[in-house]
């Protein structure tokens, strides 16, 4: 980023406006290279347009996620029922923008979870460098080594059964109480988090590593900075852009990882309907009702689609100049 | 080199004991029995007892995890707590090896179409076949294994009477079609991205301008001088990624009712099968750890420029 505020200079008037319009300029330049990226930018309307459809799309409709109606059961689409219904009379758009809604929030926070996580840990473990950084990355190295999937089903169904029956611990009741209202998302959120930070720890480790040799770092340790400044006011904001694109792209790997877990029970609790709980409803009827599979396999697909388009083009934008 | 494998092998003790660990507590942490979904009605505590004595499940946490640990060292990985009458070994020894095959089916389908989509990629970069193979990467990366194994029996077995609808017969039955397809779509997709950048990186090397100034034909400037070259960076990934296939096959298996040790592993964790889920997850940790380690040495032999120590 040093190089972006050297080299990304082409904006004529930006000398003398100073520091604070050269070190929004990088900013400026990569949101232009976004836009010139056809795909990426397309993929980027996508999302929005999808956010608004979840957000605002279930309170337009006359039916609630968990209406069942058995009059209607495994209904194609019709004119109440745009999208068809589900085996139990559930209207599947509203589920479909429910599920979205679910994608979309897993997506999101469990990156926040991520960045809570691997940011302090990375940056701990580059500066301080010595012990702390052997302890730090070998824990790291321990987790990588742990088969991924493994790993998340064991840790959701721990998480489940702490949070499925909450104990004497008043605590753990109050979280216990908003996972159930939250339909199980609370623990979506903690074991996609805890097996998900490793990458942006690494890649925060190594982006610590190389900066604080450089020379502003030295410069503001030289007029007395604390190791706390220094790690947040001068380390961290130069490692923005690794860390925004891991963390773009880690939103579909989320997404998918939710799904997966969901399909196997482990994820949201029904009736919450993520797309993994519909695709795995939809296998007991697949032959009489594929419409159940294709329609949330579609959006699953499409969704994680679209944000592996938006990560490699913020990938291109915010880093021209290294070749994928 | 055999100080170098010796001591990668050594490194690899302390990380299992860990993962073992880690495993162990979070299951014994989580609520519930190997027991409580035993049967239909409820267990008479006097049984309860007695099923808990003879599995060492009376005595202190601390003791059944040194108990363990004492026994997985001379490679007893226990009974299953969910067929009696087998042990951990037995399982894996069942299961594994179908999960194995399929896997490796799976790969050689990813590698040959992941391969063949990215040089084909690179070689026509930028025209309508290059969109073509980057459009086909992208929704294999994008479109997760259960999607694809639905889908692929909706249409081609329900619907079409092409293949069977699920089961296993070894890897020469049509049975294996739709579950390796399935495996294989995310692999052969992140090989297609892969080998397609790499190939773009070797065609345009100085070498590569060399061999077309003096006169080679394309045919022998790609496969004499850019193809070995531009697979070497593909096969670290292939051998981190035949860990996966291997390991990964959870959905594929339970839906398309393979018996391997995903579907196994899946049925364990509802069960409380507490060996069955440690061993597996051992079994895993020793494959990836095995496979980072073959994909070093491996890595040595096909570059001489890289020097392990």
């Amino acid at each position: 980023m040093a190089q972006a505020t050297t080299t990304a200079d082409t904006n004529a008037g930006a000398v003398e406006w100073g520091r604070s319009v050269r070190v929004s300029n990088l900013w400026r330049d990569a949101f232009r290279r976004y836009c010139q990226n056809r795909l990426a930018a397309a993929a980027a309307i996508f999302i929005v347009l999808l956010a608004l459809a979840a957000i605002f799309g279930p309170m337009l409709l006359p039916y609630s996620y968990a209406h069942q109606d058995y009059s209607a059961i495994n209904q194609s689409s019709s004119g109440s029922h745009l999208f068809g219904t589900d085996y139990l009379g559930r209207d599947m758009l509203v589920r479909l923008l429910f599920g979205a809604r679910i994608s979309l929030s897993v997506g999101l926070i469990v990156q926040f979870v991520i960045v809570l996580i691997g940011v302090p840990f990375g940056l701990a473990a580059g500066f301080y460098g010595g012990i702390i950084d052997t302890i730090l990355m070998r824990l790291v190295d321990i987790l990588y080594a742990m088969p991924s999937l493994l790993f998340v089903i064991i840790i959701m169904t721990f998480l489940r059964g702490i949070l499925g029956t909450p104990g004497g611990n008043s605590i753990l009741k109050e979280i216990a109480t908003l996972n159930a209202q939250l339909g199980g998302l609370l623990g979506v959120f903690i074991g996609l988090g805890l097996i998900s930070w490793l990458t942006v720890a690494r890649i925060v480790r190594a982006q610590t590593l190389s900066l604080k040799r450089r020379e502003f770092v030295e410069a503001a340790r030289g007029s007395g900075a604390s190791n706390r400044r220094l790690m947040f006011r001068h380390i961290l904001p130069n490692s923005l852009a690794p860390i925004i694109v891991a963390v773009t792209l880690g939103i579909p790997q989320a997404i998918l990882y939710e799904a997966g877990i969901s399909f196997l029970g482990l994820g949201v609790t029904p009736p919450m309907p993520s797309w993994g709980v519909m695709i795995s409803e939809s296998i007991r009827y697949l032959r009489s009702f594929p419409y159940m599979l294709l329609f949330p396999a579609i959006g699953l697909s499409i969704t994680v689609l679209a944000f592996n388009f938006l990560g490699d083009g913020l990938r291109d934008a915010l880093d021209p100049w290294s070749e994928h | 080199m055999a100080a170098y494998i010796f001591r990668r092998l050594i490194v690899l003790i302390p990380l299992l004991w860990a993962v073992a660990t880690i495993t162990f507590f979070l299951m014994h942490a989580t609520p519930g029995g190997p027991w409580s979904n035993l049967g239909d009605k409820p267990i008479p505590p006097i049984i309860l007892e007695r099923l808990n004595a003879a599995y060492g499940l009376d005595k202190p946490l601390w003791q059944q995890y040194v108990t363990y640990l004492g026994h997985a060292a001379h490679g007893d990985f226990g009974p299953s707590y969910a067929n009696r009458s087998l042990t951990v070994s037995d399982i894996i020894r069942q299961a594994f090896p179908v999960s194995l095959k399929l896997g490796l089916v799976a790969m050689f389908m990813a590698v040959v179409a992941g391969v063949g989509l990215g040089i084909i990629g690179a070689v026509k970069h930028n025209t309508w076949m290059d969109y073509i193979t980057s459009l086909t990467a992208i929704i294999g990366i994008s479109t997760p294994s259960y999607v694809v194994v639905s889908v692929l029996v909706l249409f081609l077995a329900s619907r079409l009477h092409l293949l069977p609808t699920g089961g296993w017969d070894g890897i020469l039955s049509t049975k294996v079609i739709i579950p390796a397809f399935a495996l294989a779509l995310y692999p052969a997709a992140v090989l297609a991205r892969y080998t397609r950048s790499s190939m773009l990186d070797v065609l345009k090397m100085d070498y590569v301008r060399t061999a077309r100034a003096k006169g080679l034909s394309e045919k022998r400037v790609l496969f004499g001088h850019t193809v070995q070259n531009a697979l070497l960076p593909v096969i670290t990934v292939t051998g981190l990624i035949l860990a996966d296939v291997v390991t990964g096959s959870f959905f594929v298996e339970s839906i398309y009712s393979v018996p391997g040790i995903g579907r196994y592993f899946v049925q364990s964790i509802t069960n409380r099968d507490y060996p069955v889920i440690l061993g597996t997850v051992l079994l895993f940790g020793v494959l990836i750890s095995v496979m980072n380690l073959v994909v070093d040495i491996l890595y040595q032999f096909l570059d001489p420029r890289i020097q392990l120590n």
